[in-house]
């Protein structure tokens, strides 16, 4: 048993999830699959998108996976950089659009 | 980047038989991953058998001018090994009774041979229908003696088939060395300027793709469409297809995966990506490789395994059709690298 929460080679039992619960896990991945085909989107934009999310999720098995898959399909360093900026432009605006809740509350309690 | 290839180094990678050790051990001898065989074996696929010959690949010698990170060859400008005229002639003695219709010339650079461009003319006289090179572009600014090469392909028709890692210079410098993505730039505009790879023309001119470090190819359809978009906007290069290719860990390239601590999730992608309908198609079912100094090898990599064809007869100057078309194909788990995804050989995807 490992002695950290994380596990790189993890990753790799994925799939075993469906043992637990079959019709649920192969549900899911029948749904992963899908939403990873070429669409309106491409499958490459899909993969930046991936990427970015697996940021702002904080997820070190999705980073594992989608910055392989990004090198897979040729996208570069500077692609995969803007994605994730990208999706910390959205994390950090999300965090600091609360902040109008702060003023609101300062004013409304201020003299 | 080395300047030395593994067997200057003395590094024990140069040593085939260490290659085998290391590909049958760890994973694979504590049964975590299936050897290549019981695969196969799974599938109702073993053993492999070849299909009609069609194809002669000719390692005309490890010669090269580069020292690429991932060369499976281990080729350097190092390396003396060139194969002779006398075995060249070997090999178009046997053209006339295969009924092979292609020569496939490889190498290390295979133009650095001094009978080269000999080999070539012989070939098309001797009637085989195509013959390819397997040039790294940079060969032919490398020195004047080679400048006039893609007026010599044009010439006798050959096939130009061209290493071309990523259409950025910092991706494909990291792997083929310095200054590569320039001097391949500057010859693919030779290439261009006298024909080769034109909407249309006849004198074909193909780029061969592989991943620049531990992962796999990507969709070979896709990455054609990316590579031609960005050569022709930045550079206004043309050419016809591209094959993508995935690195066998073997060599050069198994050296990085160990160096790197990727070997094993490398092999678990791999063995994942599996594709038994790729199988069928591998191109030792219609190849059959030829070393410098005459031995016959089910492939390329084989070659270089020093796993020579399982025959009773295994040298060119002995060649015997109906002999060779019984034997059984010697595998290992570096064949996983032919089965993964679409599948791969030296003419790209097979599935």
């Amino acid at each position: 048993m490992s002695n950290t929460y994380y596990e790189p080679s993890d990753l790799r039992k994925f799939g075993a999830i469906t043992e637990w619960s079959k019709e649920l896990g192969e549900k899911f991945f029948d749904y992963y699959g899908k939403v990873f085909e070429e669409g309106a989107l491409t499958a490459r934009e899909k993969s930046l998108i991936a990427l970015a999310v697996s940021h702002v999720v904080k997820c070190p098995y999705c980073i594992d996976a989608y910055t392989q898959d990004g090198l897979k399909r040729g996208i570069t360093k500077e692609e995969m950089m803007e994605a994730v900026h990208a999706g910390a432009a959205i994390e950090s605006g999300a965090t600091l659009v609360h902040s109008v809740q702060m003023m609101n509350k300062y004013k409304k309690l201020s003299m | 980047m080395q300047l030395k290839s593994l067997k200057k180094r003395e590094n024990e990678l140069a040593n085939a038989k260490r290659q085998l050790e290391i590909l049958s051990n760890g994973i694979f001898q504590d049964e975590e991953l299936p050897t290549f065989r019981t695969k196969l074996a799974a599938q109702n696929q073993f053993p492999l058998r070849p299909k009609t010959l069609e194809i002669l690949q000719i390692n005309v010698g490890y010669m090269c001018n580069q020292v690429c990170g991932h060369c499976h060859v281990d080729a350097g400008p190092d390396r003396k090994e060139i194969m002779t005229r006398q075995t060249m002639q070997q090999c178009l003695d046997v053209i006339k009774q295969t009924g092979a219709h292609t020569l496939d010339l490889t190498g290390g650079a295979p133009e650095m041979n001094p009978d080269f461009r000999w080999f070539v003319e012989e070939a098309t006289k001797v009637g085989i229908k195509e013959v390819i090179v397997r040039s790294n572009l940079t060969i032919i600014n490398a020195n004047k003696k080679y400048n006039d090469l893609p007026e010599f392909f044009k010439k006798h028709g050959v096939h130009v088939i061209s290493s071309m890692p990523h259409w950025t210079e910092g991706k494909t410098d990291q792997q083929r060395g310095d200054g590569v993505f320039n001097a391949s730039i500057k010859a693919l505009k030779m290439l261009n300027a006298v024909g080769y790879g034109m909407p249309g023309s006849d004198l074909k001119l193909d780029l061969v793709y592989n991943p620049s470090g531990a992962f796999l190819p990507g969709d070979q359809t896709a990455l054609e469409a990316d590579f031609k978009k960005a050569l022709l906007s930045n550079f206004e290069i043309q050419f016809h297809n591209l094959f993508s290719i995935t690195n066998l860990p073997i060599s050069r390239f198994l050296d990085y995966l160990i160096a790197s601590e990727n070997y094993e999730d490398y092999m678990y992608n791999l063995v994942a990506a599996f594709n038994p309908a790729a199988v069928a198609n591998v191109m030792c079912t219609n190849t059959l490789s030829v070393s410098w100094d005459g031995w016959l090898y089910d492939c390329d990599f084989n070659q270089m395994l020093e796993l020579r064809v399982d025959s009773a007869v295994q040298h060119i100057s002995e060649f015997n059709k109906d002999l060779l078309s019984k034997r059984t194909i010697c595998i290992s788990q570096h064949c996983y690298g032919c089965t993964a995804g679409a599948g791969s050989s030296c003419q790209g995807t097979v599935a």
